[in-house]
């Protein structure tokens, strides 16, 4: 549904103004030119891309020449499926994505409320401002941060032990990553979450007072509703980026995820084939997630 | 007034969770000072001299270079396809349209190992050789998302009746689009322009699946602080870096808000 009008009709020509012209009387012309080269590349480039993974995992690495042959058959799946490890990597890697989702959506929920709704318009740019700086500085360095502050001496155990409490040793631990992922993913959950509360009228929530709604009813049956878009769409950044992430197990901790086993048989095992199998079940575990995601119509607000 | 003790936990909270955002970033802030290389808390001594190191280092500067022209690229790859996008996108229903609103959200919503390890199968396969240009095309991939969502949010907030104000007044579709719809979005192309440079600058889990002997600046942090004598020139090239990017996120939410304060008060 084009919203302009039909052609003014003026007498003025020119290369721009006819092509003006044709253009709006073709729309499917204008579509096929603006659609068409994004489209282009993320079909091409992307989905293909994803397509050769698919077929990557199908194939397998001739031990003699440790060369790919491309010998169709379910000889990677089967080992995924059978072996006791990449089972419970799977599981490890699934349980702490979920478990970082939740923890950032606790944190960003009244950071994002307050920006929204309370704050002053300078403090609201000012938040803002300071949920996006941090997504600047090297990630790298962010997951580094908590190597310092969790080895035994660091931040956080002396922090422990000046509050009274006793050393609390999680350095390499999955408290650890899990810490540090959800201190690394929370601008990604706090700017979706920022605009859904944004986008709700004020009128929404002067009407349920008047109607007698006392704080929690209003948040529980006007707020709520309406933030579940955007806490969905920044719950898929935390679960997403948690699950595709495998440099900080490495400097951090000493647990492995489904991307170490992935990177490492890329890289040291030269099992591409293997690797590319592997790589499907964040994709399927991803997918059910979007396509519960979708079903709350949480891509409006991404 | 509704909620006024609502309102003072909501903002201890916030207090809380910004707290949180920044302590890690102090703890590097102060650790690029430090005088030892043994990382204990706290630093006992300061000093300045792993900032002269890090600049002296050819590798460090090699990646800096690098990162920026793979970033320079990206984006400008990502602003060209996202606002094509959004512009579609927003103007026109068509069959499939979901679908392809899909396919864009995927590379980032989709793990990004899985996007590395995707470009990677595909090149693999195909035989490409590595290089900048392989880094580049990966990340403009996912950075393509980042400009459309910003472009088609501030489409939704302009108003559409400027544009047939334009149109009505005799203006073509050219010089609606130069004068009406270009300046209501420029900020919102600015601002992922920044966001996309950004992702790229800071990306190395795809880019570690796309590269060869190349090293970005990510990469070369990476090495860096995987080994201990290494570390404190690490962290000094990353507060470097934090401090750099103070400025454009700045200037990118300056122009936000000019924005917001030129919006047509009858915006849904």
């Amino acid at each position: 549904m084009s919203q302009e009008t039909i052609g003014s009709g003026s007498s003025r020509t020119g290369l721009t103004r006819r092509a003006s012209g044709y253009l709006n009387v073709h729309p499917k012309v204008r579509l096929a030119l603006t659609l068409g080269i994004p489209l282009l590349w993320i079909g091409v480039i992307y989905l293909g891309s994803l397509g050769l993974l698919f077929v990557n995992g199908f194939w397998r690495v001739d031990v003699l020449t440790s060369r790919i042959t491309h010998d169709w058959g379910l000889q990677n799946f089967h080992t995924l499926w059978t072996s006791k490890v990449y089972r419970t990597v799977t599981i490890r890697t699934a349980g702490l994505a979920t478990a970082v989702a939740i923890t950032d959506v606790l944190l960003a929920f009244p950071l994002a409320y307050y920006a929204a709704r309370i704050a002053r318009p300078k403090v609201r740019a000012a938040i803002l401002v300071a949920v996006v700086l941090p997504l600047w500085s090297s990630y790298l360095v962010k997951s580094y941060a908590w190597v310092t502050m969790t080895s035994p001496n660091g931040l956080i155990d002396s922090l422990s032990r000046a509050l009274g409490f006793p050393s609390l040793h999680i350095g390499t631990t999955q408290w650890a990553m899990w810490l540090a992922y959800a201190y690394l993913w929370l601008p990604f959950v706090v700017l979706p979450v920022y605009a859904a509360l944004e986008r709700i009228p004020e009128s929404y929530l002067e009407a349920s007072s008047d109607l007698g709604g006392r704080s929690w009813m209003t948040f529980r049956r006007v707020v709520w509703p309406m933030a579940i878009p955007g806490v969905v769409a920044g719950s898929i950044f935390a679960f997403s980026l948690t699950l595709g992430d495998y440099i900080l197990p490495i400097i951090l901790g000493n647990t492995k995820l489904i991307g170490n086993v992935i990177y490492d048989n890329v890289g040291v095992a030269n099992n591409l084939p293997l690797a590319a199998a592997f790589a499907l079940v964040p994709v399927a575990v991803i997918g059910v997630y979007l396509f519960l995601a979708r079903r709350l119509g949480a891509f409006e607000a991404l | 007034m509704r909620y006024r003790g609502g309102a003072i936990a909501i903002r201890l909270a916030s207090g809380f969770v910004l707290a949180f955002l920044y302590i890690p970033l102090a703890v590097v802030f102060l650790y690029a000072f430090n005088g030892s290389v043994a990382q204990g808390w706290p630093p006992k001594d300061f000093t300045t001299k792993w900032f002269s190191l890090a600049w002296s280092d050819p590798t460090m500067r090699e990646a800096l270079a690098n990162s920026v022209k793979i970033g320079l690229a990206a984006s400008f790859v990502a602003v060209v396809l996202g606002s094509l996008a959004a512009f579609a996108m927003h103007r026109f229903r068509f069959f499939g349209r979901e679908t392809v609103s899909f396919a864009l959200v995927l590379p980032i919503a989709l793990p990004g190992i899985v996007t590395g390890m995707a470009l990677r199968s595909a090149m693999s396969t195909t035989g490409v050789t590595f290089s900048i240009w392989t880094i580049m095309i990966g990340h403009a991939t996912f950075c393509v998302v980042v400009v459309f969502n910003n472009v088609i949010a501030r489409l939704r907030r302009t108003s559409g009746s400027i544009v047939e104000a334009s149109m009505d007044l005799g203006a073509d579709g050219w010089q609606t689009f130069r004068f009406v719809t270009l300046p209501s979005i420029s900020t919102a192309l600015v601002a992922g322009a920044l966001l996309a440079f950004a992702l790229s600058f800071d990306e190395i889990i795809v880019t570690n699946f796309l590269s060869g002997a190349e090293t970005t600046l990510p990469k070369w942090i990476f090495n860096a602080i995987r080994l201990p004598h290494n570390r404190p020139v690490a962290n000094a090239v990353a507060l470097i870096v934090i401090l750099l990017s103070v400025i454009p996120v700045y200037l990118a939410q300056r122009l936000a808000n000019q924005g917001e304060v030129d919006r047509t008060p009858t915006v849904r």
